[in-house]
């Protein structure tokens, strides 16, 4: 009973401390290096909820693709970072101001309400024991079955994404000469060659 | 001393509310912003899978993986336009952005 308190304390005072600082640090690189800690250890505590699919698909696709991308955009862009933190004291007081109104009204909602009498009888798909039916099983039995379609939205949503960034960036130079595949292949023997008699002793 | 279901929500909620204080305090970066709508729907994700564990639901997992998705669609778009405005004007200031006086 009290390694899991050990453990949910210790996750989620690293993931709070590391996403306060994601806001506070001076260098947006060191910001992206507290996100990544951040959502490590947000994958710890999926891990204690039970839900290890989903902790590990955090740790891989989140931590090794997402913020990895968000890492190069930073060091790839050469922006003055010092002139972007100016007015960061000018927007202090506001910030607090709604962030602890937004955060006592949070915690108000989350002290303060109950589960309904009979919402646990109205659950569709429980989730099985976990020494019986792992947990990337059993949410794959769910995910294919019920809700394919939402899976297959979620692909078309990442298809649109792939092609938008990949339209977004891509420009192309102007002085610089380039293949173009439709002219090679439509090339023919009367466009690209041409055949010259040539008369001995008088050349062209 | 148990964990039970408001521990994570209160974990939830200050994450949520520092992605928000963050979005307020650096307004003039925009790569700090999409960091802390990052953190935002970490809190949302954070909350369907503690409901989902507490209630024996499975289906919370299953958005919480939706949620996932569109995050990671989200930020691929926001920093391909970040990157091509960036090419465009050679500064990323928020207050720059403003052609269209919307």
């Amino acid at each position: 009973m009290l390694f899991p308190a050990i453990f949910f304390y210790t996750f989620g005072a690293t993931c709070v401390a590391a996403a306060f600082m994601v806001i506070a640090s001076r260098n947006p690189v060191h910001s992206v290096l507290f996100l990544i800690l951040a959502f490590v250890n947000a994958a710890g505590l999926f891990v204690l909820l039970g839900a290890e699919f989903l902790a590990m698909i955090l740790i891989i696709v989140y931590v090794g693709a997402v913020l990895v991308l968000f890492l190069f955009v930073v060091m790839m862009l050469d922006v003055d970072f010092s002139r972007l933190r100016q007015g960061f004291l000018q927007y202090l007081p506001v910030g607090a101001l709604v962030g602890i109104i937004l955060l006592i009204e949070l915690l108000l909602v989350v002290f303060t309400w109950s589960i309904g009498a009979n919402v646990r009888a109205a659950i569709a798909t429980p989730i099985p024991p976990l020494a019986k039916v792992p947990n990337t099983e059993a949410l794959g039995h769910v995910l294919y079955t019920n809700y394919v379609y939402f899976f297959q939205v979620a692909g078309i949503v990442l298809l649109v994404a792939m092609i938008g960034a990949i339209v977004l960036t891509l420009h192309h130079k102007p002085r610089v000469k380039r293949q173009n595949i439709a002219d090679q292949i439509t090339r023919t023997k009367a466009t690209s060659i041409e055949i010259v008699k040539v008369r001995s002793g008088q050349g062209l | 001393m148990t964990i039970g279901l408001g521990h994570y929500l209160t974990v939830a909620a200050i994450i949520f509310t520092i992605g928000i204080f963050g979005i307020f305090v650096n307004r003039k970066n925009v790569i700090i912003i999409l960091m802390s709508i990052e953190l935002i729907l970490l809190a949302v994700n954070i909350n369907l899978v503690a409901f989902s564990s507490f209630l024996g639901d499975l289906v919370g997992q299953v958005y919480a993986l939706l949620v996932l998705t569109v995050a990671a669609a989200e930020s691929a778009i926001g920093l391909a336009i970040l990157v091509a405005y960036y090419r465009n004007r050679g500064s990323i200031a928020v207050e720059d952005i403003n052609l269209m006086k919307g």
